[in-house]
């Protein structure tokens, strides 16, 4: 017969400090895991939301990133003819050849300038990318000096605001659109027209990369592999999403870091839940002395006491999300080696991270519990009657 | 005072699983404190290393993938306190097969006749160094990268370009000896403008690397070059050689931060674990302080005696911990890395001496409020109390 769980929830608030106290300990381990997993989470759906399943991204071969993507541009002429790639409705194809460099603003946060991506392409990059759209003012017109910002460049960057002028390349560039891209790293670049910026950067052949669309899941693979054995081409294809899943890698320095340090402060949890326990069981001896002489058996008191550990880490893993929960949709920032500039992203506290958060707690309480609830459960009634 | 003392340690001894178990808990928050601190201390504390204190670097003020002109080096060498200027290329690039990541080591672009000018603390034999300045196509490895990739003078060495669309056939000529036992190849910067043929790449640098001549020199060379090309295209960020490496920490986002929140995270642990602790044992010994305070022991000696006995118990785990940690740190110097300051990570004495002391207030603070019940509460209700 299992002893009823209202008698470790007594158990529990009777002694309140040692509860409160032995719960926050594990509490902090669990909120130091979620919020490193709440920024991976919030960087991933920065990159995937960015991502359209149907784009293929090809760069130079041997590029790995766009911003060395080195695409020239009588090979766009050549891939824009292959076969296989989707025509928009008037008949022109939807590949779009695109420059990726970075300039240096003066943000909010940092007066020295803050380096941000900016990207020309032309009207096709614009339909490839339907995730973006315009959100005040309007989009670019080709040949002229004109930009777009992503919404976080305009939060971040006193200049990055519609009617004003930023300074790069070779001159000054009016403001005259802000566009939102939902959860995407968009937000964080400047879209402007290509040719402008070629000029303005010497770019005129060596562009960056060049973004084409199949007209369905099924034809994927057959274009990026028809792209890479093309000689001619000497360019690597690949899917948006592969890319940009790459790109997630450059969180995992932090989340090595995030995982190390709460495996760690883990251990120190176990080991104080181990010794609120183990005082639990001293302190009722007594009691489990009475329960065994009313009739419950020794595999009852195990349970019994195994399961008020993990209630007690249960709350502690609650409280832990509870603790990050306030991060959630905070804005971060976050360099990466493949763009040499910051993407701005949101702290993502999803139901999947604070699911590992409260599993990571159980196990700590699990491991905490094991050993007193060993020894409530071999206590001899008399020895336990008896004790004081 | 000091005759309490070995009661202290008999009450600190005396429920030796409660003990063990504080002590453990402790020296795991610990053990992480101190690695925490000693990444804070070899990340922004450090002093410059060997060779560091009198060396910039010039980059392009957006950052170091927009190339410079090659002939800014010439303009640079003039300004009066340059003892040398130097062309500082990363190549990258792929050895073999990038998927290992065995297979990563940095690859520069120098000139071979002033990489030994404008890095000093490199020794390489003379005619090691003169094969390399003869050799277009040579390259000079360190000897940990030589010794790691098991690379012997003659070695053939293939790179595939990925910034660069070439791919240079090198053969090794010199094995160095670098006391920051970075992993680095160096080839010819010519080497590399053969390759790329005529054209504007070659003509365009990521970085240049100085050497000062003194280090009055330094804060006001770095601010003439950016002066002098204020107005270019390419205008151009110089900063100190630590300062430029700091910047690929701050990739990682505001680390800085991110240390400060996990130092607080554990130490507010370890202030709950050793509360929670003495909190328990004060309770079991309610009767017992009420005999002691019966025998004469002043409320201020009972309170020195718990405190004191929390303090060991906290000593104890940080002395642990830190044992731990420096394991950790030597675990972790031979880790995989790219940031420079993990090499030389380990639990310095100050660092050592800070998370102690640290430790050592958290405990006794920890106990202050259980403490103080015991040494207020009355003889009587102390003695009445069942335990």
């Amino acid at each position: 017969m299992a002893i009823p769980l209202a008698y470790n929830l007594r158990n529990l608030t009777v002694r309140k400090t040692t509860t409160i106290m032995t719960a926050l300990g594990i509490a902090l381990t669990v909120s130091v895991l979620v919020a490193v997993l709440a920024l991976v989470n919030g960087l991933r759906t920065a990159f995937e939301t960015a991502a359209n399943p149907l784009n293929i991204l090809v760069m130079r071969k041997g590029a790995n990133a766009e911003l060395t993507g080195g695409l020239a541009r009588s090979v766009f002429e050549d891939l824009k003819s292959k076969p296989g790639i989707a025509r928009a409705a008037d008949g022109h194809p939807l590949a779009s050849l695109e420059l990726v460099t970075v300039i240096n603003l003066p943000s909010v946060q940092n007066p020295e300038g803050t380096n941000v991506t900016v990207r020309g392409l032309t009207e096709v990059g614009l339909e490839l990318r339907e995730h973006v759209k315009i959100a005040e003012g309007r989009w670019f017109r080709a040949g002229r000096r004109e930009v777009v910002v992503g919404k976080s460049v305009a939060k971040r960057f006193p200049d990055a605001q519609i009617g004003r002028k930023l300074r790069f390349g070779k001159g000054e560039w009016d403001v005259v659109g802000a566009m939102d891209a939902g959860q995407s790293a968009t937000n964080s670049e400047i879209f402007c027209d290509l040719n402008q910026m070629s000029g303005d950067f010497n770019r005129f052949d060596g562009l960056s990369s060049a973004l084409v669309r199949v007209p369905d899941a099924v034809s994927v693979d057959a274009l990026i592999n028809s792209i890479n054995d093309d000689q001619r081409l000497n360019a690597t294809a690949r899917t948006e999403q592969q890319y940009m899943d790459s790109q997630t890698n450059s969180a995992a320095p932090i989340q090595y870091l995030g995982v190390f340090v709460s495996i760690i402060m883990a251990v120190g949890s176990s080991f104080a839940a181990m010794n609120t326990m183990y005082a639990a069981v001293a302190r009722r001896a007594k009691e489990v002395g009475t329960l065994r002489v009313l009739g419950f058996s020794r595999g009852s008191i195990l349970t019994s006491f195994f399961f008020e550990s993990l209630l007690l880490s249960l709350l502690g893993g609650v409280l832990g999300c509870l603790l990050v929960l306030p991060l959630n949709n905070v804005t971060t920032g976050l360099m990466t080696f493949s763009t040499f500039s910051e993407i701005a992203f949101n702290f993502r506290v999803g139901p999947e991270a604070m699911a590992i958060g409260v599993a990571f707690a159980l196990v700590m309480g699990a491991i905490g519990g094991l050993f007193p609830a060993r020894m409530a459960a071999k206590k001899e009634i008399l020895v336990a009657l008896r004790d004081i | 005072m000091f005759r309490y003392v070995p009661l202290m340690l008999k009450n600190a001894l005396r429920n030796r699983r409660r003990s063990t178990l504080t002590i453990l808990s402790i020296a795991a928050s610990l053990c992480l404190l101190g690695v925490m601190f000693a990444l804070y201390r070899g990340l922004f504390l450090a002093p410059p290393k060997p060779g560091q204190e009198l060396r910039l670097v010039a980059r392009h003020k957006v950052s170091m993938t927009q190339p410079l002109p090659v002939s800014y080096e010439a303009r640079i060498r003039q300004l009066p306190g340059v003892r040398e200027a130097m062309v500082w290329q990363w190549f990258g690039g792929v050895y073999k097969d990038a998927r290992d990541r065995r297979n990563f080591f940095a690859r520069f672009c120098i000139e071979p006749d002033k990489l030994f000018r404008v890095r000093p603390e490199l020794e390489m034999p003379d005619e090691q160094k003169r094969a390399f300045e003869r050799l277009r196509t040579g390259a000079v490895a360190s000897s940990d990268l030589a010794e790691r990739m098991g690379w012997k003078i003659g070695e053939r060495i293939f790179l595939t370009g990925d910034i660069y669309p070439v791919n240079p056939e090198l053969t090794l000529v010199g094995i160095f000896k670098d006391p920051n036992t970075n992993e680095t190849l160096f080839f010819s910067y010519f080497y590399l403008r053969e390759l790329l043929g005529a054209g504007p790449r070659g003509d365009m640098v990521g970085t240049f690397q100085i050497q000062a001549e003194n280090a009055e020199a330094v804060p006001r060379l770095a601010k003439a070059i950016d002066t002098m090309f204020e107005n270019s295209t390419a205008p151009t960020k110089t900063e100190t050689e630590q300062a430029f490496a700091l910047q690929f920490v701050s990739f990682l986002g505001n680390i800085k931060l991110y240390l400060m929140i996990i130092c607080a995270a554990v130490t507010f642990t370890i202030l709950l674990v050793s509360a929670n602790t003495m909190a328990m044992s004060v309770r079991e010994r309610v009767r017992e302080i009420g005999i002691l305070k019966t025998l004469g022991y002043t409320p201020g000696a009972i309170l020195f005696m718990i405190l004191g006995e929390a303090g060991v118990i906290a000593l104890m785990g940080g002395a642990l911990g830190l044992l731990l940690a420096s394991g950790m740190t030597a675990a972790l110097r031979q880790g995989p890395t790219f940031v420079g300051a993990m090499r030389t990570l380990s639990i310095t004495p100050d660092v050592g001496a800070l998370s102690l002391a640290l430790a050592f207030l958290i405990g006794v603070g920890s106990s202050l409020i259980p403490a103080w019940n015991a040494a207020r509460t009355s003889i009587l209700e102390a003695l009445r109390d069942s335990g």
